[in-house]
């Protein structure tokens, strides 16, 4: 009896099904990669164009005025950490990529959320394949983002994407099931329109669930933006792949430690932001 | 002693409603419309739950109107049905003359913002905003100005005496006052209608009585009407003008609480009223005897002479009376009649209540 008959390879399937995508829709493909790339460059070149000390004062100021004091000062930090150990510029190529890659990942994730908390049937179908893209390792998406868009910071965006809709997508349908039944009703009994059910009761509702969401999606986000320095994704990723190929220990830790002040800066800044149009007393 | 009721005076007319829960609901709401099955045969035949089974009311102008029944009685959803939070199976509801099935999504909105308040037993407030925002929802969603809306909400909130706590949140808030929120937050939109879901049920015997009897002030002063959805018979009593018994999704009796109490209409209600005290709801005009029985009784005794009173007195006014009286009867007179004379006996029966055996013999 020979196994090598049944043996499963979705690969031999997979392979010429990406190829065909890209023999066939190069067009789609590269509209899509110079969209990224030239959202990315701005974005890194509105961050990068002023002296740093200018970006970190206008982050702190602008942190203190629309949150609280404490997240300017987690701004100061972090920032003048990035500053310091000399990372400045991979620091800011970082944040660029991760807010770029969150904000579409959670425009996608946000609404298809919302849509399998309302239909049953599409959370049910949902879950296996959630199941799957949080369970395979994050190197396996950059096979067919680099297969489609080459090297280099288009597909490390494009599998960070894909990469951070699972948790946000589970975290938007799990918020909105929890939100009070009874709220909702009487959203409807007082004849408030789907839109403002949605707006003043559902979404504030949902709210804590939803940060613990987009906390989630950054810090994975961040995490595959590291890896995709395998890839060509520049930032923090290469510098880290750089320590890691030359046994640097030095420069590994300095960007590791970046890493993480990076972290912290993006989740205490969005919490912050969306904490504090909710005036409640603790 | 019959109200009047003319097609004017019908706020809200509901009738022979349905609503079937299930997978199989349409074929079972068929089989009840062509062949007439029961409850039962539903549930057996189609696996279906009857919430509600052909159930008609009406609520008149300035009317507050119980429904009492038990937990699973189909109160709730019968409530929900005036309003179209859920869509009867059969059956219509009209509400001021329209039947609410045709309306369409924004007149449906326009119709629960202006018409038809509710008041919830959960009270659904908002734990994001403040008090006054909360009271104010309801024409914040219609898109009235927050100057003018934050003004009527106040006005609101002071009719229920909560005008200088309109800057706290509700988790700040006793549940006594987080339920006159939810009032506040329904008379702001002036509806005419008022469905009340159990709203009181989870207070403290104290705080409820006390908003039992604010509900019912404020509701006639301004002109109400409501439909009060409740499981307690001592509530229902203390509130409506007419009651509605429910059991197992059917309206089992309509009437006032004298009549519910003196003429239950079978066992189940008869055990209810039972152990309600019959003092200040029944009136002398269901204890008294013909002038020509007590005559023929006590032909000693001269009529005339007797201590008078209405027939609306209560048994409690009835026994002060008797006590002064140096007879042992009180006469009742309508219209400058006297219609008919209450003796001690027939005091006695009033507070006792007929026996099951002789309401069965009547």
């Amino acid at each position: 009896m020979n196994f090598e008959m049944f043996r499963f390879s979705p690969g031999a399937y997979l392979a010429p099904a990406v190829d065909w995508l890209n023999a066939n829709f190069h067009p789609v493909f590269d509209a899509i990669a110079k969209t990224v790339e030239s959202v990315l460059v701005s974005f890194e070149s509105a961050l990068l164009f002023p002296p740093a000390y200018v970006v970190i004062l206008a982050a702190a100021l602008a942190a203190g005025y629309f949150t609280t004091v404490r997240v300017a000062l987690v701004v100061l930090v972090s920032l003048g950490f990035c500053l310091l150990a000399g990372l400045w510029t991979a620091c800011m190529q970082t944040v660029a990529l991760v807010v770029v890659a969150v904000f579409v990942s959670v425009l996608i994730a946000f609404p298809l959320g919302v849509l399998a908390s309302r239909h049953k049937r599409l959370e049910v179908g949902l879950r296996p394949i959630l199941d799957v893209m949080q369970t395979v390792p994050p190197w396996v998406y950059l096979i067919p983002a680099v297969m489609v868009f080459s090297l280099g910071r288009v597909p490390a965006t494009i599998a960070t994407i894909v990469y951070g809709i699972p948790p946000m997508l589970r975290l938007t349908t799990l918020a909105f099931n929890q939100v009070p039944k009874p709220l909702v009703e009487m959203g409807q009994a007082i004849g408030a329109p789907t839109r403002s059910i949605l707006f003043k009761i559902e979404i504030p509702s949902a709210m804590p669930t939803l940060i613990v969401g987009l906390n989630q999606c950054i810090l994975l986000s961040l995490a595959m933006v590291v890896l995709a320095g395998l890839v060509g994704g520049g930032g923090l990723g290469a510098e880290v792949t750089r320590g890691l190929t030359r046994m640097e220990m030095g420069l590994g830790l300095r960007a590791g430690l970046s890493i993480v002040a990076v972290a912290i800066l993006l989740d205490r800044v969005s919490k912050g932001a969306l904490q504090t149009r909710r005036r409640r007393p603790s | 002693m019959e109200m009047k009721i003319s097609d004017n005076d019908v706020l809200l007319d509901c009738r022979n409603i349905w609503k079937i829960f299930g997978a199989r609901a349409p074929a079972a709401v068929k089989a009840v419309s062509e062949r007439g099955l029961s409850k039962k045969q539903v549930l057996q035949e189609f696996d279906c739950v009857v919430g509600v089974a052909d159930a008609s009311l009406q609520l008149c102008r300035g009317e507050i109107f119980c429904v009492m029944g038990l937990s699973g009685s189909g109160k709730s959803t019968l409530v929900r049905l005036f309003n179209r939070l859920i869509e009867p199976s059969l059956g219509t509801v009209t509400v001021k003359g329209r039947e609410i099935s045709g309306l369409n999504a924004a007149e449906l909105r326009d119709m629960r913002a202006r018409t038809i308040g509710m008041v919830f037993q959960s009270v659904a407030l908002l734990p994001h905003r403040t008090v006054l925002e909360n009271a104010a929802f309801g024409l914040e969603v219609r898109g009235i100005a927050k100057e003018k809306r934050n003004q009527i909400a106040l006005a609101a909130l002071e009719k229920v005496g909560l005008s200088d706590w309109t800057a706290r949140y509700p988790s700040e808030l006793s549940g006594g006052m987080q339920q006159r929120v939810g009032l506040a937050r329904a008379f702001a939109s002036d509806p005419e209608i008022i469905l009340m879901d159990e709203p009181f049920s989870a207070l403290d015997p104290l705080i409820r009585k006390q908003l039992q009897d604010e509900f019912r002030q404020l509701t006639k002063s301004l002109g109400k009407s409501s439909v009060f959805i409740t499981h307690d018979l001592d509530e229902a009593i203390r509130i409506g003008d007419r009651i509605a018994i429910m059991k197992d999704g059917v309206i089992v009796q309509v009437g006032t609480a004298e009549e519910i109490v003196t003429k239950p209409a079978d066992d189940y209600v008869a055990d209810f009223v039972a152990g309600i005290s019959r003092i200040h709801l029944v009136k002398a005009h269901s204890v008294m005897k013909p002038v020509a029985e007590f005559r023929a009784e006590q032909p000693n005794c001269d009529v005339d002479a007797l201590l008078r009173t209405t027939p609306d007195a209560d048994i409690g006014e009835l026994i002060d009376l008797t006590m002064r009286s140096d007879s042992d009867a009180v006469a009742v007179v309508h219209d400058g009649k006297i219609v008919g004379v209450v003796t001690i006996r027939g005091l006695l029966r009033g507070v006792a209540g007929t026996p099951a055996e002789a309401r069965a013999a009547a």
